[in-house]
């Protein structure tokens, strides 16, 4: 079982971000960085997978700076088996650029039993690199499961969807794309963080084209309005019950 | 619900920690947030160590993990071993001292007066959490004073023969193990003290948990009976010898406390905080008070003097410098102020701060014990007094 995942490093969602001086990205100061929380569940199923299957490899894939190393082995100390970083200055704003530059390591390293993806980046929210990195590969993608059996070359994969739990098929080598509830993933032992330092980290640094979108500006959400007290007790309910009805039209 | 703990760190304390000190901290804070917090507040209302917790403490790697790997131990640094304590401990006390029992209390000993023999039999299962270990040194009437215990250790023929009490020895009901010390000499003799692995479920044996705490509730404590206890001849730990070596163990776990009570602190200090942004009085956030924010501010200054202290402790101790009255120092001074910031905390936050649900109340509690054991805040005053006058005040 030879299974590659591919992570990302992200702002922690609970450190408060600030847009850098040049208008169109973050600023990293004071700023905590995680391994992304969906691709955590991507590495957890992989380990699952490779115990049960007694034997294999998994390869822990990462495209950014050079603080990603430490992304890496924090999925080296849940226990993968090496890492691989494409070494760039940034992460580009077109994920198709990163879905070339990461299927040219995946068809190099290749090939792979399964491939295995977050559903989405906790910053950027565009669930992109795992279906186009699928079709560069040519291979079949289900995305955002949350419950997956593979028996006898054939993946069935569940997805919460609106109402509903979908099942679907298809063969593998796939690409999966892990959503909540598809596992519980580990902590990384302390003894696994040591033997992290240990593992194989390959860093490869790529150049990357611009791609095709471009990031004019980041604006901070505007600041929420106040909240207004319509009152006290028992007897403010009509009165709220009105303004929930008339003002806010919620109800 | 309290909003998510993110540490403190005025003074970028941070960037003086390498990455893996720092994946060790996350992690184990991780898993204070995840399993420790949610079950802590009813532990410690039922008087009961939260024992569902071991198996996970264990799997992480958190017993004993300053230990060398070949013993299955983490072999991390002794940076990294104080911020587990310290993420330990901002979650409670209690759960702190089962782990720094067993690590720095019972493995340690065994590890660093134990026979090959003895440390692959033990280290192993207990680094598992399989077999869980006690610390046996005080006694009744005998705390301060440990070189006046009556618990004797005859030589017979084929072994040895224990008799005595110890008292106040945390995990002492649940331990299987027990590292006892006890007089092999004249009981006039301290030199003759020496440490005994004790399986306890020996005949003579016997552990009783102390009731009527009102602090580290969540924590067992008992008293040991030993009434003739048979043990074999490799039940000596083989190069134990005075009482030069529990000293060297309480060295060690104080160490930790001086960690541990510093996360008590933070603790304390991020309710405060938050505590103070939410509550409103008179029209405005309580921390817009100026009684209050002296309060924080003072909390922040201490706590970031104590971070300093124990940081630098940890590389004395990674480079095989640091001297017991060091350790002496740290403990004395972080579990002081780690108590004072509790009791402000609760204060601050008011009436809510009685309140189980809230965190203060519980820490202050704790921490009451911890400043009186393992060495009391006086006595280990009067160990930098000694240092600092060449004079002792004890004799």
């Amino acid at each position: 079982m030879k299974i590659a995942v591919c992570i990302k490093r992200v702002a922690d969602s609970e450190t408060r971000v600030k847009v850098a001086a040049d208008g169109k990205s973050l600023d990293d100061a004071g700023v905590k960085f995680i391994l992304n929380p969906y691709d955590e569940f991507a590495v957890e199923e992989a380990l699952q997978r490779k115990e049960k299957a007694g034997s294999g490899e998994v390869v822990v894939l990462a495209l950014g700076g050079a603080t990603s190393q430490e992304t890496i082995r924090t999925a080296l100390a849940m226990g993968a088996d090496r890492g691989v970083l494409l070494q760039t200055d940034a992460i580009p704003a077109d994920g198709f650029v990163t879905a070339q530059a990461i299927t040219a390591e995946l068809k190099a390293g290749g090939p792979w039993d399964l491939v295995l993806f977050g559903k989405m980046a906790i910053d950027d929210y565009n669930s992109q690199v795992g279906p186009m990195v699928a079709e560069l590969l040519d291979l079949p993608c289900v995305t955002a499961v949350s419950h997956l059996t593979i028996e006898g070359g054939t993946a069935t994969a569940e997805r919460e969807i609106e109402g509903a739990v979908e099942v679907v098929q298809c063969q593998v080598p796939a690409v999966i794309t892990t959503d909540k509830g598809i596992n519980e993933p580990r902590y990384p032992a302390l003894k696994g963080i040591m033997a992290a330092k240990k593992k194989p980290l390959e860093v490869k640094p790529v150049s990357l084209g611009g791609g095709a979108i471009e990031v004019l500006g980041m604006v901070p959400p505007a600041a929420r309005k106040e909240g207004r007290i319509v009152g006290e007790g028992a007897a403010a309910v009509p009165e709220l019950v009105k303004l929930l009805r008339e003002e806010a039209k919620v109800l | 619900m309290a909003p998510k703990y993110h540490g403190v760190d005025f003074y970028a304390i941070d960037t003086l920690l390498n990455e893996e000190e720092r994946a060790v901290r996350d992690t184990v804070r991780t898993w204070v947030d995840e399993q420790l917090i949610p079950v802590i507040g009813d532990a410690y209302i039922e008087g009961k160590f939260p024992k569902q917790l071991i198996p996970g403490m264990a799997e992480l790697g958190l017993f004993g993990a300053n230990l060398p790997e070949e013993y299955g131990c983490a072999g991390l640094n002794n940076v990294a071993y104080g911020l587990i304590m310290q993420e330990l401990e901002r979650g409670d006390s209690g759960v702190r001292s089962f782990a720094s029992v067993q690590g720095a209390l019972v493995m340690y000993p065994i590890y660093a007066f134990g026979s090959d023999q003895q440390k692959k039999k033990w280290l192993p299962e207990m680094a598992k959490g399989s077999v869980i270990g006690c610390f046996g040194l005080t006694e009744p009437d005998y705390g301060s004073n440990p070189s006046g215990m009556i618990t004797t250790a005859k030589e017979t023929k084929d072994g040895w023969v224990l008799n005595g009490a110890k008292m106040w020895i945390t995990n002492g009901s649940t331990a299987h193990a027990a590292v006892i010390w006890a007089k092999t000499g004249a009981l006039a003799d301290a030199n003759s003290i020496r440490g005994f692995i004790v399986p306890t479920d020996t005949k003579g044996f016997s552990a009783k948990d102390q009731k009527g705490k009102l602090s580290l509730r969540a924590s067992d404590t008992s008293e040991l009976v030993l009434q003739d206890v048979h043990l074999p001849k490799d039940a000596i730990l083989p190069k134990s010898g005075g009482l030069k070596s529990p000293l060297m163990c309480l060295t060690q776990a104080r160490y930790g406390i001086s960690w541990g009570a510093l996360g008590a602190a933070m603790a304390c200090y991020d309710e405060a905080v938050s505590y103070s942004k939410n509550r409103v009085m008179f029209g405005k956030p309580i921390g817009g008070f100026q009684l209050q924010q002296a309060r924080l501010a003072e909390m922040l200054t201490e706590i970031t003097k104590a971070q300093l202290l124990v940081l630098q402790l940890g590389r004395l101790k990674d480079l095989g410098t640091m001297t017991p009255q060091q350790v002496s120092l740290a403990k004395r001074n972080n579990v002081d102020m780690a108590t004072d910031i509790a009791r402000e905390t609760r204060r601050l936050l008011g009436a809510n701060g009685i309140l189980v649900e809230y965190q203060a109340m519980r820490h202050l509690a704790n921490l009451e014990s911890v400043y009186t054991y393992e060495g009391t805040h006086d006595v280990h005053t009067l160990v930098l007094g000694q240092e600092i006058t060449g004079i002792s005040a004890f004799e």
